[in-house]
């Protein structure tokens, strides 16, 4: 985090305290607050559309963070992070029509049984890392989504599951205006947490797991009891995720968790940058960006001959679906290090200007 | 207690369980060759059986010249991948290298959809007689082919793997790619060749399956159905991948009877193995054949 800020006349840290800070300069706290302060003027300005898109990549932002600690920073990789979005998603909604808890505290509680369910699942898999992980939580993402197909009670079974809006004060957040805020306070919550964690002892031990898990042993950290924590955090923030997606949507159906959105949540991992806590945010905005590009491409070319000749109407959902595969590869390829690395190079040639060498 | 469909059912899952052993064992052969793991298997199946349907049904080819250009065509496939999106990645970490395969899995199975369509086509007729009996059981004739081609691929391999200078320069790869390379052996072109064969082998099983079933998406499941198989036999066995995927075949067709007679749960079909294979992990994570990995620092 520290090494993200590039200052031209050289770094001056003295204490432990400014080298481990988030925001490293005054510049950018203020730009931070600016950010903040033009995002809640958001909803005045734009219509219903935009808005949804940035609240869609709010919520998957938030999952996709809990995906990179687990990914990025601990190295253990999971093919089942949509599975356990979609347990926060029906969590929430049973919770609330099951015990008609308020939906402001369902969603939090929604994100602490995700995180016990992750934990659940977690703790085999903290005998087991790299490849083995990979498929054992390919395995985890067709159980539980077998569970959801079976579990009427929990899930509505295939008909799905209606949502209560959120909430406050009788005041309802059921209206992309007034919802935008609600996923823009736990984006800030979560990112938060996140960047302070990565602060803190146990953070620090999540990285020395993903950097050379032996030699992490050997000072003292409990792999098992990191694994298995980490693997709980990207529940808990997958769970979270799902919440706000349930309330957003006000309808979760079972079908919505398959594998495909596993490999989303993984795409945007990689393509803001693994490690990269901001990345995760520029991930998921790329992620929801890129059908619509895909579409406004296809209307572009609507009516001219290669429109007739590839049929591009009614093939729109396949076309999105090779953009994806074709993003994540060639991200790998050209730019393994994702938007994020990208984004500082950009900063940093800005910041060198004239002298940059 | 319904005997003979017990019976039959056995059958089904001996002859399907060997047709996840060929895949299976393509998928080891790339694992094992270039340690990559190929979660585009179940494409190659697709892509495989939708090429050979294109010649045979637009381009009215007779079945055998079909599948010799299916075949070609395969090898490269197998080529291009390996050497266009593989060879970049050598040496970054696995969640790359997995990340790519899945990838190119979601690219093609969506421009398959996109090319073909979403509904399962059938195959032509191939053989004359539809089905024969088998000690009062009623076979497919395509399945017994099937099973015989299985057969013939298996020892293919364990030819290819004893006796001839390609198959022992693959295994040197595996083994230990620097002695390998200092023995004049060229990897890069062991890597490739291991992912032509790979290719060619699993379009192989698609080209049957389809023959079966009719072509549609639904193949590259099979692609999903391996992983219990080989992480059962050991990811770098070829011998635990057959006896794998047998018994993968089996399990999902004894839970079937199970649940058709008792349990009545419904899809046990499919997830059987994936619990399957969280207990396999659970107990013995390096399979039944494979080589436990010791780590130094």
């Amino acid at each position: 985090m520290a090494l993200a800020s590039l200052r031209p006349s050289g770094d001056y840290r003295a204490t432990y305290r400014a080298d481990t800070t988030i925001m490293p300069t005054r510049n950018s706290r203020i730009a931070l607050w600016l950010g903040i302060g033009v995002l809640c003027l958001c909803p005045l300005v734009l219509g219903r559309w935009e808005l949804s898109l940035l609240i869609n990549i709010g919520i998957l932002g938030i999952a996709a963070l809990g995906l990179n600690i687990l990914v990025g920073f601990t190295g253990q990789i999971s093919i089942g992070h949509a599975a356990f979005f979609g347990v926060g998603a029906f969590a929430s909604a049973w919770l609330h029509e099951a015990f008609h808890i308020p939906v402001w505290a369902c969603i939090p509680l929604a994100g602490v049984i995700t995180a016990i369910v992750g934990l659940v699942f977690g703790a085999p898999a903290a005998r087991l890392k790299g490849l083995y992980l990979a498929i054992a939580t390919l395995a985890a993402q067709f159980i539980l989504e077998d569970f959801f197909a079976r579990a009427r009670w929990f899930t509505g079974g295939v008909a799905g599951r209606i949502t209560e809006p959120l909430t406050l004060f009788g005041f309802a957040f059921d209206r992309e205006e007034s919802y935008f805020y609600v996923v823009l306070f736990f984006v800030i919550v979560m990112f938060v947490f996140a960047a302070n964690l990565m602060r803190t002892r146990d953070g620090r031990a999540l990285v020395a797991v993903r950097d050379h898990y032996l030699s992490a042993e050997i000072m003292g950290i409990n792999l098992a009891y990191y694994r298995t924590l980490s693997f709980g955090i990207a529940s808990l923030y997958a769970g979270i995720g799902g919440a706000l997606y349930a309330h957003y949507l006000l309808f979760v159906s079972v079908e919505a968790f398959n594998i495909l959105f596993s490999i989303q949540f993984l795409g945007m991992v990689i393509i803001g940058g693994l490690g990269s806590i901001s990345g995760s945010l520029m991930g998921a905005a790329f992620m929801v960006m890129l059908p619509e590009v895909v579409q406004m491409l296809a209307d572009a070319l609507s009516g001219s001959p290669i429109d007739r000749a590839l049929k591009l109407g009614t093939s729109i959902n396949y076309l999105r679906e090779m953009a994806l595969g074709a993003a994540i590869i060639l991200f790998l390829i050209f730019e393994p290090d994702g938007l994020a690395h990208r984004w500082r190079l950009i900063k940093a040639y800005w910041k060198l200007y004239p002298y940059s060498h | 207690m319904d005997l003979s469909l017990l019976l039959q059912l056995t059958l089904n899952g001996l002859i399907v369980g060997a047709l996840y052993g060929v895949v299976a064992m393509s998928f080891v052969l790339i694992y094992k060759a270039s340690q990559v793991v190929n979660f585009a298997q179940g494409e190659f199946l697709l892509v495989g059986a939708w090429v050979c349907w294109w010649f045979l049904v637009d381009w009215q080819l007779p079945f055998w010249a079909g599948f010799l250009f299916t075949l070609a065509f395969m090898t490269l496939f197998g080529l291009v991948l390996q050497v266009v999106v593989l060879r970049p990645l050598i040496g970054e970490p696995v969640i790359s290298v997995i990340m790519a395969t899945i990838g190119l899995g979601i690219f093609f199975q969506a421009l398959m959809k996109w090319i073909f369509g979403v509904f399962a086509k059938p195959f032509p007729p191939i053989f004359a007689v539809e089905r024969v009996s088998v000690m009062g059981l009623e076979v497919q004739t395509v399945y017994l082919v099937s099973l015989g081609i299985s057969l013939a691929i298996m020892l293919g391999f364990a030819w290819f793997f004893t006796a001839s200078k390609h198959g022992l320069a693959m295994r040197a790869t595996a083994f230990d790619q620097q002695v390998a390379q200092s023995l004049g052996v060229s990897v890069p072109r062991v890597f490739a060749m291991s992912w032509a064969i790979s290719a060619v082998v699993s379009a192989v099983a698609g080209v049957v399956v389809g023959v079966v079933n009719g072509v549609s998406s639904a193949l590259s499941f099979y692609g999903i159905k391996v992983f219990p198989a080989v992480i059962l036999g050991g990811l770098d066995s070829i011998l635990g991948a057959v006896l794998g995927g047998i018994i993968v075949g089996l399990l999902e067709n004894w839970a079937h009877y199970i649940d058709s007679q008792w349990l009545n749960w419904g899809n046990m079909f499919q997830i059987a193995p994936f619990y399957a294979l969280v207990l396999i992990l659970l107990i013995k994570p390096y399979g039944l054949f494979g080589t436990r990995n010791i780590e130094r620092v």
